[in-house]
């Protein structure tokens, strides 16, 4: 493994993993997992299915109990933080999911008014206004009153993602953009996530497993791989990594997994 | 055959564990549940009385005319069995109190629980294990709102209302049922059905049913949205929380009822 980058000056640090460790059951999916994110940067959480990164997103969004370990997030500890204290942190993060996981029971413009109703004392009409604004920043003006089941997948993504920014939070989480979206959609939503961090200075963090979209919107990268980091350094830096693994990844090579024959045998008759 | 005898006790023990850990879980729940309703506007975090309402529409009044349909036709059905019964001994006239009491201390309750569990408790689980599914849950969460304030505790309020105001309908229907039958059968005016009635049950017949119906209240929702909580497995899993979440309340609600009736009469 790359050790991460030293600390560049003063950047902020708006999320600092150390010695992260994570098990479903007696299954390890996380292995001593370091991870900065600096305030204003878009990082990419990159690695194929199983490497682990969203097992990493849900420990992110304190979902999950790690191991061992430490999360901080904006400063403030996950692990065994006060729930008032928890509340607070998380109207200051925005997190869009890979369905978009709407509340299907409510309109989009419902969606996207909720969590200024249930945090904030602002009247309907005001809350609306606001609602509104951040569906035209996602282009999605005038869908307040559809249902989430007849938005296409782009445009729940975006819903989402409008969701997720209505309380202006300084992080934003964003779960596989691209999966299940065409080119161009998967293109226009990349371009959004670059006007967000440019317009309203978040910190963003993508995980992703589409190299393209990786590529184009990253400031740095971090590759996940069977549940350990293999590089977490600038876009730069994570191309030329000598390190093959990396390279296999990046290139689109498939592992070759070197056949043992008597444990090839042995896991034919279940022994 | 040792190992055999093991694998019996094994399995005992996890089962048993496992029970034990429901019933901590639906025990958490509710405490949970209940101390946003009591705390959650002190916390800023208020239970919505809108949402309340519209879980009241829900559960209760459209469960009115199937409650009402059940409960009558038990009331009939219960008038069938008494007088003939009671034919055996010429007391066929009696029938009257045997309809009056176990209507309002059993049967208006359970009927009610029973159409509530199959209705709201299968609905609970099949909603919430949805949106666990499609990680709505989660999404609440992270959007800093408490899925049990948000989702549950609305449910349980709307159901400790509603549960026993529809027994008190269930009540009326059976009697209703039974009346209309004993006028047939037996030729009892409608006046001396009723007072007869009134001059049989006490406030406790009454106050004994609709206590039972807050637990069953209780009973129905724990178990609906433990179920939907827990859901694993996609749309198939969410299918076996509901039919699981029907059959446990049910079983719950008679069980609940046998206990409850044992102490209260004592």
């Amino acid at each position: 493994m790359l050790t991460p980058e030293p600390q560049k000056g003063n950047a902020e640090l708006v999320i600092e993993v150390q010695d992260l460790v994570a098990h479903y059951g007696r299954h390890k999916v996380l292995d001593g997992i370091n991870l900065t994110v600096r305030a204003g940067e878009i990082h990419i959480i990159m690695g194929g299915s199983g490497s682990g990164k969203s097992t990493l997103l849900r420990h992110l969004l304190g979902l999950r109990r790690l191991t061992s370990g430490r999360i901080s997030l904006l400063g403030q500890e996950i692990e065994g933080i006060h729930r008032q204290a928890l509340l607070e942190l998380r109207k200051q993060i925005g997190v869009s999911f890979q369905g978009g996981a709407l509340l299907s029971s409510m309109t989009v413009g419902e969606n996207v008014t909720l969590p200024l109703r249930e945090h904030t004392r602002l009247d309907e009409s005001t809350m609306a206004i606001m609602a509104r604004m951040k569906l035209e920043v996602v282009k999605l003006g005038g869908f307040e009153h559809f249902m989430p089941a007849q938005l296409s997948g782009g445009m729940t993504k975006r819903a989402a993602l409008a969701r997720a920014i209505v309380m202006d939070p300084k992080l934003l989480f964003f779960d596989e953009p691209s999966a299940g979206l065409d080119p161009v959609v998967s293109a226009e939503l990349d371009e959004l996530i670059l006007r967000l961090r440019d317009a309203m200075h978040m910190s963003i963090v993508v995980v992703t497993h589409e190299l393209e979209s990786a590529f184009r919107i990253a400031d740095r990268i971090t590759v996940l791989d069977g549940g350990k980091i293999l590089i977490s350094d600038t876009v730069d830096k994570v191309r030329s990594s000598s390190n093959s693994r990396v390279q296999d990844l990046l290139n689109r090579r498939p592992r070759e997994e070197e056949l043992d024959a008597d444990a090839y045998l042995a896991r034919l008759t279940g022994e | 055959m040792a190992e055999a005898r093991l694998g019996w006790v094994e399995q005992l023990g996890k089962r048993t564990l496992g029970l034990i850990a429901e019933v901590g879980y639906l025990s958490a729940l509710l405490v949970e549940s209940l101390y946003w309703l009591v705390a959650g506007s002190f916390k800023r975090q208020p239970v919505r009385v809108s949402a309340v309402f519209s879980e009241m529409m829900r559960t209760g009044v459209s469960a009115i005319p199937i409650v009402f349909l059940l409960s009558f036709s038990i009331g009939i059905m219960l008038a069938i069995q008494g007088i003939h019964t009671l034919r055996t001994f010429g007391a066929e006239s009696q029938v009257v109190i045997g309809i009056a009491l176990s209507i309002t201390r059993e049967f208006g309750p359970l009927i009610t629980g029973i159409v509530v569990a199959g209705r709201t408790g299968s609905a609970l689980a099949a909603r919430i294990g949805t949106m666990v599914v499609s990680e709505e849950i989660d999404a609440l969460r992270v959007m800093g709102i408490q899925p049990v304030r948000y989702l549950v505790s609305p449910v349980l309020l709307a159901m400790l209302v509603m549960l026993p105001a529809l027994t008190v309908m269930a009540d009326f229907a059976g009697l209703l049922g039974g009346a209309v039958y004993s006028a047939m059968d037996l030729g009892i005016s409608y006046a001396a059905y009723a007072d007869r009635v009134i001059s049989v049950l006490k406030t406790g017949d009454i106050f004994q049913g609709l206590s039972k119906s807050c637990v069953f209240a209780t009973v129905i929702t724990l178990i609906g949205v433990a179920n939907g909580f827990t859901v694993t497995g996609g749309a198939e899993g969410v299918g076996r929380a509901t039919t699981r979440s029907v059959v446990l309340a049910i079983s719950g609600i008679v069980i609940a009822d046998m206990v409850f009736t044992w102490f209260l009469n004592r």
